[in-house]
Parts: C-alpha cells; structure tokens; sequence
C-alpha cells in the first residue's frame, strides 16, 4: 500500500517535471561574444566599429536603416518624398515614437541630430556624410525637410549610417555611457572590460524583439574564444576572430557555421608618390607577382573573395577584375625591367595589428622577392599606424581592409594615404554625385573599377570574409555584414 | 619613496610624449576630418602644451584627481577601481595559493634531503617552473571548461552576481598563476630551510631534547622565512601588474588588461596614472617586506633597514 503511494506520487511528480520543462519557453536571452570592447557607446562621436556592432539598430535607429542585403529601409521617417531637383528631401517621421527615457521623439530631435553631427565643434566620425546637407527644417511636428547644396545619390544610405543616428537633445551628451535611443532595446549595463547588457524595450514603436535580454561579452583573444563557444559560455560569434577554427566548429553539431562577406576589400595599398612606386610599370609588376588564392589559403585559410579592384564582389555594380592580371612571374619581371628595376628593389611594408594583414604581409613578402623585390617588414600598433602610414603617408606598402561600404570615392581624394591623385578619376566620381539613375551609375562604377585597376593604384587582395558561429538553435542573425552591426531585432531561439 | 614617485611621473610623461600616435585620431578612425580632430583633442585637453600638462596631471594625482579617460569618458579612478576589485583579490588568492601549497612542500624537501619525496617535490616544481602559465591555463580550461564543464571558460561574473559567481570564476585563473609561482617558492623555502637546519643552533636545539618536527617547522621555518618572504614580496609586486596574459586567457576585467587596452588605444591617461599607480604599489609592497623583515627577525629592529 505504501509502496503504491510512493510510486503514484513519484510519478506524479515526475509528470509534473516533464510537463513543466516541455512547456518551459524558448530561451529569450543571447550572450554574444565581440572581439573588440567599444571605447564608448556613442555611435554618433566615435569612428570603432565596436560601438555600431553594439548599438546600430537594438539601441539607436536613424531615419533609414540599411539591411541585411545593404539596402536602405525606412526606419524613423515612415516615407519621404524627393524633389524633382533631387535636392529637397521631405521625411515624414513615425508617430509615437519615444526615446528610452520616456520623452517624444518628433522633427526637434531630427533637427537638432542632424545639426549637432554638422556644427563646428562637432566630434562625428564621419562628418562627411553630413556635408552635402544646406539646411534641416521642421515643417510640422513630424516632417522634416532636408535640403541640399548638391545632388547626392547617396544621400538615403548616408542616412542609415550609424553616425547619422536620432538622438534627443536631453540625452546626447551622456549617451557615451548612457545611451538612450528609440530602439527595440534598451541600455541596462555596461561592465567594462567584461561585458554589456541589452533589456527589451517594451514600449517600441515597431515590432518588438523576440529576444528580452542580449548580453555581449568581450573575448579580444582567439584561443579564449573557442574555448568559450565550446564551454556554451557565449551563443554566438557574429565575427569570430580565427578563421583557423572554423573547421572545429564544422565538425562540431552543436554550431552553425555561417561564412558571409562584408565591405571589406582588404588591399595592398601602395604610396603612388613614393618611387619607385610612382611608376605604373612596377605597380603592375607587383600586381603580377601576387598571386591572391595563396594568400587567401595561407592568411585566411581559404576564406574570401578574391577582388581586383576596389569594389565588393557582392555589389549588383561589380565587375570581375581578377583576370586582369593573372599570376604571372615573366610578365611581372619583364614590367620591372621595363621600368629600370631589372634586380627588383627594396622597400618597406608596415603591418597593422589585424591577422590578415600580419600573415598576408609575410605571405606578400615572399611572393614578391621571387621577382626580385625585397620588403622589410615592420609591425605597427593602430595608433602608429594611423599616425605614420595613414596620416603622415610615411610608407612604402601596407595591408589594410577599407571596410566602409561603397568607398571607392576614396581615390578621388585630394589628400589621401594612397597619394593617387587622378584628375580623370576624380571628375568620373564627380560625374557619379551628380548621376541619379540606377544603370547609369552602375556604368560609371564600372569604368571607375577598371581605372583603378588599369593603374594598379594598389594590391587589390580580396574581400574580407564574415565568419559567424553560432549555437543552431539561434535563428535570425545576419549572414553578411553590409554595416558593421549586429542587428539582432529578428534573432529568436527556436529551442 | 616621495622621490621616487616624482621621477616615475617625470619618466612617464616623457616616454608617453615620444610614443607616437594621436588619441583622437585612434578614436575618430580613418574618415575624421582635421576640424573634427582639433575639437576632439581640445575636448580632451590636450591642445595645451607639454609642461602645462604634466602640471595638471601631476596636481590632479596629488589632490586625487586622476582625470578623465579619454575613450571611456569616465573617470580613470572609476575604471581603476572597477579592475581592482578583480586583480587585488585574484592577486591575493594566488599569492596564498601558492605560499600554502610552497611552504610546506619547500619544508618537507628539506627535511628530506635527496631523498625520494625531495626528488619527486623538486621534480615537480621544475616542471612546475618550465610550463609557461597561459599555455598550463589552457589546459584547465579544456578540461574544467569545454570537456568537464564544471567551470566557466573566463569571464568575471561581477561581485554583485554574488560571492560564490565570482568565486568561481576567478578559479581557474588563480590555479594557473598559483601554480608556477609555488614551483619557484617552493624552492626558495627548501634551499634557505637546508642552509639553516645545519646550523650550530639546531642542533643545540635537538640536543636539548627538542623533537625533530619541532625544531624544523618552529626554530628552522622562522630563520628560513627572510629569502621566502622576500621572493614572495617580489611575486606579488608581479601578480599586481603582470596578470595580463591570464587575463588575456580568461578575458578577466583586471589591471592589466585595462593597462594593455589604454596603451594600444593609446588612452594616455590611464596608462600615466597606471605607471604610476603601480609604481606607488611595488614600493609600499617593499616597505610591508621589510617591516616582515623585522617581524621575523627581532634583530633587525630598530636598527634600521636590514
């Protein structure tokens, strides 16, 4: 009798565990391992992709948002209506949008943003977006206008950036370590060095995160960060450090694997002043000598696409380029002939900290001293970087990955670390502001693309590839990374 | 020690000014513009010259002040203070880790010279000296972490997550910085306890009828504490400031990260006030040596420095 009791009520219990765990919810939080910790989570002061891959899009949204395909939504502004000059932009904003803290987000706040990002004192990043912009006007609590001095086909993605993000006057200054934005996730904490904690924003005008809580946990060391994906420590790694381990990862069923491309054309860039690298010849002989797949294998371990310009290949504007110079070592020593280099030269290349360009440098070394060319090769922390190579254009050679999207308006630069300065260039890109249609400005991309490629301005590598791993049961994260964020509005458990 | 600290913010200042590389530009990345740089640097404070610096800084740190960090935006006292309540105690935790796990080992392979117990201590704490700590670290982690999972792999779950959280998590990081630091102490004890078990006084001592255990672990122990206390007092100058690659390894919040962090970003302030932070701390942790110096040895009272 006893011992029937006994068994009833274990087994009553028993069906009250099981039936309690199985009812038991998707998990709802996500630990996110990031490499790099932001300096600050102001997106709006600070150029570290560190802060957008926090806050672009959980915390802070502008008046568009670039998608996952690197297409420009609306975000704030619901619509816009462009003038027939292409210089008048008319936002109608949401309605009943507030900030974190409570207050209104309406026209004051876009007008006071976008003139805070535009004023003199200002400390923006990219305060180059905002240059086109004449004036910013309240025509009604939520329309805003937008004129501009010239046209700007690129006026709505600029808009998207994280630099041109909405903030409210009461909260901007201490967004550095508050940040308050309109997003469908709200700042809790910030612990520094060790991690950052996102809540659910539970008043969010739009559709509310699937997740309540995101927590990113700063693992800057690559070993660490297997170690945490296989201790289950962290969910995810949009951008995991070591393309070395992604094979471990493959094999392992608990993971999804997920290899997208980002902006980044990684390059060998090249100071077109400096001889003997004035000389288009020797450029191109260099462009012969590398040989790309074999540094993609040897650096990257086989992850990325090879680029022979400066365009990313995922771009509809893109035009394969690789073949232009097909790896070639009697053409490459016949060019540095030709230019008066018949025993090659030697010269310095200045490595960032990043592994791509360390170990794509010493690869680079040896693929060019088979033509006679021999680089030192000098290691730099970023701030000498930034300072000798970039600022100063003190260097022969250096790798570095331009992850801004659409950039190839650099080389029209009056003063930029590559030292090209080509007025044919430059008037095709002034050509590309002033061109609104879609097929037109793909043909003048084109032709851009082969310029620079013609000239073998610099190395052009490949594109840096997005490594993300993830437990499978995490759905919803991005694939490539057409802006540095991590965008988890849509991620959600689906166990 | 007054002196010594005002030359270290001298040398500080100095080397900090010749270190190439531009806070601002490091912060406002590759697409800034010049107008955009100036306002940052002027935010910072750092348009002003040279010497006009140093004289703030160095009557902000007597006052108290330590400034404001230029990434963070925060005050540098906040952010050192945040990292302290990790290093102080992993450095603590390690330090008597290590001293409970040497002391005793150090004595029994005295006692025991070359025999077999001696050889196989000393073999291990050869081992013990030879194995780097962050690779040793690994292996832990491999096995409490990713294979046992009885452990988190790093990470510091915060003093306000509870004591027995961060207890835990400060585990493995102790282990690995203990354990190399025991090889050596261990060492220092056998070889200072071998000196003075063979002086004239212990064998007075076991003439007197004082038993073996006793005249090693009371009278030997106490006279063999001078070399220990001084390689235990060098060690923890080290654990202070030289956790970086452990912290590197468990991606702790410490001391040292912050260090390493401030200098690639080149968060000039952090660094001086750092240094020199550090510097007062190894020369406070001199001073505590030698008042133990004293405790130990009653002859060296009042008699100044040993």
């Amino acid at each position: 009798m006893m011992m029937k009791k006994l068994i009833k009520v274990f087994l009553v219990s028993a069906g009250i565990i099981f039936l309690s765990s199985s009812a038991m919810a998707a998990k709802t939080s996500l630990t996110m391992g990031v490499v790099l910790e932001p300096p600050h989570l102001d997106p709006t002061a600070g150029a570290a992709a560190a802060i957008d891959e926090i806050v672009y899009a959980n915390v802070f949204e502008g008046l568009t948002q670039i998608d996952q395909n690197g297409a420009v939504q609306p975000a704030l502004a619901e619509s816009w209506t462009i003038s027939d000059d292409k210089l008048t932009y008319t936002f109608n904003l949401h309605k009943g949008v507030k900030f974190h803290d409570g207050t209104d987000m309406d026209a004051d706040d876009v007008v006071f943003s976008l003139n805070r990002a535009m004023a003199e004192g200002s400390v923006n990043a990219q305060k180059g977006l905002f240059k086109p912009i004449a004036s910013v006007n309240k025509t009604g609590p939520h329309t805003v206008v937008v004129t501009l001095n010239q046209v700007t086909g690129g006026f709505l993605f600029s808009m998207g950036w994280g630099d041109a993000v909405i903030v409210a006057e009461e909260s901007a200054e201490k967004n550095k370590s508050n940040p308050v934005g309109t997003g469908p996730f709200k700042f809790s904490k910030w612990a520094k060095g060790s991690h950052i904690e996102l809540v659910r924003n539970d008043n969010y005008w739009g559709d509310a995160a699937k997740l309540t809580k995101a927590t990113f946990k700063i693992i800057p060391d690559p070993a660490a960060a297997v170690s945490a994906m296989m201790a289950g420590d962290v969910d995810a790694f949009a951008n995991f450090p070591a393309p070395e381990s992604m094979e471990q990862f493959k094999s392992d069923p608990r993971f999804a694997v997920v290899i997208g491309n980002t902006e980044g054309e990684t390059i060998l860039s090249t100071n077109n002043t400096k001889a003997p690298f004035d000389n288009v010849k020797v450029r191109q002989a260099m462009a012969y000598a590398l040989d790309r797949q074999a540094i993609i294998d040897g650096a990257m371990f086989g992850y990325g696409t090879p680029i022979g310009s400066h365009f990313a290949p995922h771009h509809p504007a893109y035009v394969d380029l690789t073949g232009r110079y097909e790896h070639n070592l009697a053409m490459a020593r016949q060019l540095l002939r030709e230019a008066g280099f018949p025993n090659g030269f030697k010269a310095v290349i200045k490595l960032p900290p990043p592994s791509y360009a360390r170990r794509g440098g010493e690869i680079i070394a040896s693929q060019l001293k088979k033509v006679g060319i021999e680089l030192e090769i000098v290691p730099v922390e970023w701030a000498q970087w930034l300072k000798q190579v970039f600022k100063a254009t003190d260097y022969d050679l250096t790798i570095v990955s331009h992850t801004e999207p659409m950039d190839i308006g650099i080389y029209a630069r009056d003063k930029y670390y590559f030292n090209y300065k080509s007025p044919k260039f430059q008037a095709l890109m002034k050509k590309l502001d002033q061109t609104v249609g879609t097929d037109e400005r793909y043909a003048i991309l084109a032709e851009a693309q082969k310029m620079l490629s013609d000239e073998a301005v610099n190395g052009f590598l490949f594109q840096l590839a997005k490594h993300g791993v993830w437990n499978k049961d995490v759905k919803g994260l991005w694939e490539n990374s057409p802006v540095q964020a991590n965008n988890l509005t849509k991620v959600y458990w689906t166990n | 020690m007054a002196i010594t600290l005002l030359v270290a913010t001298v040398v500080v200042f100095l080397v900090l000014e010749i270190l190439p590389g531009d806070p601002a530009s490091f912060m406002l990345g590759m697409e800034a513009q010049e107008d955009t740089l100036s306002a940052l640097r002027a935010q910072m404070g750092l348009d002003q010259p040279a010497l006009v610096r140093y004289f703030k800084w160095v009557l902000g740190l007597l006052s108290g002040d330590l400034g404001i960090s230029y990434t963070y935006d925060v005050p540098v006292s906040e952010l050192i203070i945040e990292r302290i309540f990790v290093s102080l105690p992993l450095a603590i935790l390690a330090i008597v880790l290590s001293t409970v796990i040497a002391i005793p080992l150090g004595v029994i392979a005295a006692s025991r010279h070359n025999k077999s117990s001696d050889l196989i201590i000393m073999g291990f704490s050869q081992l013990g000296i030879a194995i780097p700590n962050f690779w040793f670290a690994m292996l832990l982690t491999i096995v409490f972490a990713v294979m046992l999972r009885w452990l988190p792999a790093g990470g510091f779950a915060g003093w306000d997550a509870g004591f027995f959280p961060a207890l835990t998590s400060l585990l493995l990081p102790t282990v690995s910085l203990a354990l190399p630091q025991s090889a050596i102490l261990a060492r220092v004890t056998r070889s200072a306890v071998l000196e003075v078990i063979q002086e004239d006084y212990i064998r007075t001592a076991r003439a007197k009828g004082v038993s073996r255990g006793s005249a090693l672990w009371n009278h030997a122990l106490r006279n063999a504490m001078i070399p220990v206390v001084t390689i235990m007092g060098l060690q923890f100058s080290f654990l202070l400031a030289g956790t970086i690659i452990i912290e590197n390894v468990f991606y702790l919040p410490g001391i040292g990260r912050l260090i390493f962090q401030a200098i690639s970003q080149r968060d000039l302030i952090v660094v001086k006030d750092l240094v020199i932070l550090l510097s007062a701390a190894v020369i406070i942790i001199n001073f505590i040596v030698d008042v133990l110096y004293a405790v130990i040895d009653p002859r060296l009272r009042g008699s100044g420095h040993a």
